[in-house]
């Protein structure tokens, strides 16, 4: 196994992951209407991404298609991510618009983890003259960068009025 | 040569052919109140429509001070003396003896009469009490399409450089919203390309879910009147319903609900695959072809007529004809910004004309229409979520600018975020943020989505509510302070339409009781709460209408929409003017664009742009690299699958829509005898094939059911497309048993029981065309056909009485030279 398997292991693991954690802050933030649909819709990409990275590994000897058994240790859910940000506060419970900024700060960050590893991916194909992985990551990227690109939209635009309520 | 004509039974009344190119021959269309003759008119005082964004110039027959009747302006551009149905009858409702006279204020939990001084006095005491603990986030303002521009204006000052609040819109995100955004996208600013004289040049003109026969009945006019004349144009239309538009279309394509970008994707496939671009347009003008056609190379017609459920020889058809065309006027409604996808959807119209290269010429044009009166103050005076001449929230140079005309701190102007949209201020209201909430003429107790979610938000205790409008509307019944306002006809002040074109609007007669202009109520609290600018001087300076004109004027100088070259004298002439008018074009401007694009530049646009999926923004370093040298911009987009998908509980699409009779949630239109008796009660309607499956009948009583709730009506059998249904909204409750919202006898009237709380998150303008929902039966019905109007898109299939207004909806046509062509007696 090289790099570039290593990478696409871990990928596929990230899309995976970041497809799941939106249908769960969708679910969770029902109420906030605009991030429930959306975020669903943007699962869709990294679902996408998932299933097309595990094709193009196939061609590497990998067998990527089915989930992972356990969560993957390096990858918090929303649930502790929001619980280990808060700890030490006390009675951490947050508040729902409070949560809300905290849930999209850790998708901000899986997908920013998303866009390096593909960031990784098109350096090294093009290193390897790997034609078709640099194809797949050339198409796959630009949409991980609008996932980034929507969740700090929302921050920018929420943190104002979430930070500035009495709780 | 005159003529009566009932208006009610034929709405559009008679015609005058004109040939392509030539002018618009007028029609004056005069009603008066059975008991006037127009020898008895004392006065007729010069105005323009508000209850539709046409802009119908029209003058307001007084007489004894009251108003007994209206007439079209001849020598008017918009409607050359015409008037629609609304125009003709609505006024009366102005006179109805429930309208609100003087303040109320809740004691004990009721609504009880008090006085201008208490009233203002507890919204400013609780302003000040809310601003100390809680700071200006805690306060929100949600306001009209249908006031006038100098109250628009003086709101948003006090709103955003008084109190410092980032959340203040207007009821035109359910509008236009996504007019104002598609035109930011494309064109870096907002402002309509075109002109409605354009229809009367263009050889082709396509309607983009605009039923524009039952919207803007008076621009339908003038179409019907170029199909009866030499060279008519074709017509393309793309409305699920069988609309009058569908009828006189050469093409008429009926998609499924929430597939536009599909079907328009696939027309811009045909127009790029048959080789009908126009590069050398977009070689000068345009930046993104590449991507676009990158986006649409394998949308073929066969794949959107998988999605859009529409034949693929007809979406072939379709793009040949645009695609051919030599003067190609798009206009766009209803159906595509309330609908899924909407920005990215009504972005793609605009491409069409780009890749075509049909725009800024006479007859090229597009048209992102409004569907209110004065929608387009709201987008100029940033009362709707932009900053006032459309400025850029995120260029600090606009903001400084601003700051400047008001003398304030830049940062006295919250510009950290975009200005908080309406459906965003009732989640904090619902949340518990926003403590305060403003509405002026509106009523979201019936407009806005999911309305028991509304009327809870409303109805809250800690949130304290002031109402103003003309009646106890739905909304005022859940107030804490009732603010009694005057309207069109008694108050002064300017409009602007759908086309830039600007009209005063003088008063006519007194309001009703204490009743005061909304630009008095607002002058009152700005002195209440004694705002101030860096200078120690009062925020607001003015005290009139006019002298609201004059600060607008300052605000607007040098912006796209320039009304420096206006004034009250000059708009007290013939005709409306379109902006900008200003020094170098005194007598305004028909089309923008005319020379290349104008306000692109990234030092000069509006906004900096979305992502069109997500809605993200888009920096000024992304800008400028997109669009250094300020063309207008392509913007591909996907398609993406509704939020709502029909199910095995919820097998149908439910659409919604306002119709020819009724406008808005029909406190004026329903307190007037012809339309109401025109169109009295909400309705339901199915395709032939879908009540025949389900044993259905014309007249029945059925139950409409989605996820949010229910409502009933009668069913009407028509040609819509099978398994859609179709109720028209803004049917609410203050005429029936109670008048707050349905409960006891009164089952759900308002279609927004059922829709949805989803938004587009490039307009957030919402969704009321995508529920999924359920038909079933009540009550077989007796005999009578639904309450539906035979006259328009819901004509019956069967055999049903003809709609008819009889005698007191017979209006006198005129075809004679008109002979005054000012306000003033006859
Ligand atoms: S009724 Fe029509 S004009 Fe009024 S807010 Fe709704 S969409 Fe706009």
């Amino acid at each position: 196994m090289n790099g570039i398997t290593l990478t696409l292991r871990a990928l596929h693991l990230g899309e995976q992951h970041l497809a799941r954690e939106l249908l769960t802050a969708a679910e969770r933030h029902r109420a906030e209407h605009e991030v429930h649909h959306v975020a669903i819709d943007l699962s869709r990409w990294s679902h996408e991404h998932a299933s097309r990275i595990a094709e193009a590994s196939r061609d590497h000897g990998l067998n990527l298609a089915d989930p992972p058994q356990a969560p993957h240790r390096a990858l918090p859910s929303l649930a502790a991510a929001a619980d280990e940000e808060t700890a030490g506060a006390p009675g951490s419970r947050l508040p729902p618009d409070l949560r809300l900024l905290y849930d999209l700060r850790h998708l901000h960050l899986m997908a920013t983890g998303n866009s390096l590893y593909w960031e990784m991916l098109v350096q090294g194909a093009q290193a390897a003259h790997e034609d078709a992985l640099l194809q797949l990551a050339s198409s796959c990227r630009p949409r991980t960068l609008r996932q980034i690109r929507w969740t700090n939209t929302m921050i920018k635009n929420l943190a104002p009025q979430a930070l500035q309520a009495l709780h | 040569m005159d003529a009566s004509v009932d208006r009610i039974a034929n709405p559009w009344g008679g015609r005058t052919p004109y040939p392509r190119g030539a002018p618009w021959p007028y029609r004056v269309d005069t009603y008066l109140s059975e008991q006037n003759d127009p020898a008895d008119v004392e006065r007729w005082v010069q105005t323009a429509s508000i209850l539709h964004s046409d802009g119908d110039a029209m003058d307001v027959a007084v007489r004894d001070g009251r108003m007994v009747g209206v007439r079209g302006r001849a020598q008017d551009r918009v409607n050359r003396g015409r008037l629609g149905p609304k125009d003709l009858f609505a006024w009366q409702a102005n006179g109805s003896g429930d309208r609100l006279a003087r303040p109320m204020i809740r004691h004990d939990g009721q609504l009880v009469e008090s006085d201008w001084t208490t009233a203002m006095e507890r919204i400013v005491s609780r302003t000040k009490g809310l601003l100390e603990q809680q700071g200006a986030g805690s306060i929100g303002f949600y306001t009209s399409g249908q006031l006038f521009l100098e109250e628009y204006y003086t709101l948003t000052v006090l709103a955003r450089a008084g109190i410092g609040t980032n959340h203040l819109d207007g009821n035109t995100r359910l509008c236009t919203a996504t007019a104002a955004e598609a035109l930011k996208e494309s064109f870096g600013c907002d402002g309509q390309p075109g002109s409605y004289d354009d229809i009367d040049h263009a050889d082709t003109i396509a309607l983009f879910g605009h039923n524009i026969a039952e919207t803007q009945p008076v621009q339908w006019m003038r179409i019907l009147d170029r199909l009866e004349g030499h060279t008519s144009p074709r017509l393309v239309c793309v409305d699920p319903r069988p609309t009058p538009v569908a009828r006189h279309s050469t093409v008429h394509l009926a998609p499924r609900i929430g597939t536009n970008v599909a079907l328009l994707n696939a027309l811009l496939h045909e127009v790029i695959r048959t080789g009908r671009v126009d590069h050398d347009y977009l070689a000068a003008h345009t930046v993104g072809f590449e991507g676009l056609q990158e986006r649409v190379k394998d949308c073929t017609p066969a794949w959107a007529a998988g999605i859009c459920d529409v034949p693929a020889a007809r979406i072939i058809e379709a793009a040949e004809i645009i695609g051919v065309a030599d003067r190609l006027l798009s206009t766009v409604l209803q159906g595509i910004y309330q609908s899924h996808q909407a920005t990215a959807a009504a972005v793609q119209v605009n491409n069409l004309h780009l890749i075509r290269g049909m725009i800024g010429r006479p007859g090229a044009g597009v048209l992102q229409m409004n569907g209110q009166p004065s929608a387009q103050n709201t987008r100029e005076c940033g009362a709707n979520g932009d900053l006032p001449g459309f400025r850029n929230w995120a260029n600090d140079q606009h903001v400084t600018d601003l700051a400047g005309v008001w003398n304030v701190s830049a940062d006295a102007i919250p510009h950290y975020a975009p200005p908080t949209h309406a459906m965003q201020m009732f989640r904090y209201a619902e949340q518990g943020s926003i403590r305060m909430l403003w509405i002026s003429g509106t009523n979201p107790a019936v407009s806005l989505p999911e309305l028991a979610r509304i009327r809870s938000i409303l109805a809250q205790d800690r949130l304290f509510l002031v109402v103003q409008d003309l009646f106890l509307t739905e909304t005022a019944q859940l107030a804490d302070v009732v603010l009694p306002a005057a309207t069109w006809g008694e108050k002064t002040g300017t409009l602007t339409n759908a086309d830039r074109t600007v009209h005063l609007s003088e008063k006519a007669v007194e309001p009703p009781g204490e009743a005061k202009p909304d630009l008095d109520i607002f002058l009152d609290y700005a002195r209440g709460m004694d705002f101030r600018d860096k200078d120690g001087e009062p925020l607001i300076g003015w005290h009139d209408a006019e002298g609201a004109f004059e600060a607008w004027k300052r605000c607007s100088a040098g912006r796209p929409c320039d009304y420096t070259g206006l004034s009250y004298d000059i708009l007290r002439g013939e005709s409306g003017i379109q902006w900008p008018c200003n020094a170098q074009a005194p007598n305004g401007t028909e089309r923008l664009y005319t020379q290349g694009i104008s306000w692109a530049h990234p030092d000069t646009c509006e906004s900096y742009g979305k992502d069109l999926v997500t809605g993200a923004s888009d920096g000024v370093v992304d800008y400028q690299s997109l669009n250094p040298d300020g063309k207008a911009m392509i913007k591909p987009a996907e398609y993406l699958p509704p939020h709502e998908e029909p199910s095995e509980n919820y097998p149908f699409q439910l659409t919604t829509g306002r119709t020819i009779y009724h406008f808005h949630t029909r406190t004026k239109t329903a307190r007037a005898p012809q339309l109401n008796a025109a169109a009295p009660e909400v309705w339901v309607e199915a395709s032939a094939t879908d009540a025949a499956a389900l044993g259905l009948g014309e007249g029945d009583l059925v139950e409409v059911r989605t996820h949010r709730g229910s409502l009933r009506g009668h069913l009407r059998v028509t040609d819509i497309r099978q398994g859609l249904l179709f109720v028209p909204f803004h049917y609410g409750y203050w005429d029936t048993d109670t008048p707050a919202g349905p409960g006891g006898q009164t089952p759900g009237r308002a279609a927004n029981e059922t829709t949805v709380t989803d938004w587009d998150p490039v307009s957030k303008q919402p969704l009321f065309k995508t529920a999924a929902a359920a038909l079933t039966l009540v009550q077989r019905g007796a005999g009578p056909p639904a309450p539906a109007p035979t006259t328009t898109a819901s004509a019956p299939l069967g055999h049903v009485g003809a709609t008819e207004g009889g005698p007191t909806a017979r209006v006198r046509q005129s075809s004679n030279p008109p002979n005054s062509t000012r306000g003033e007696t006859t």
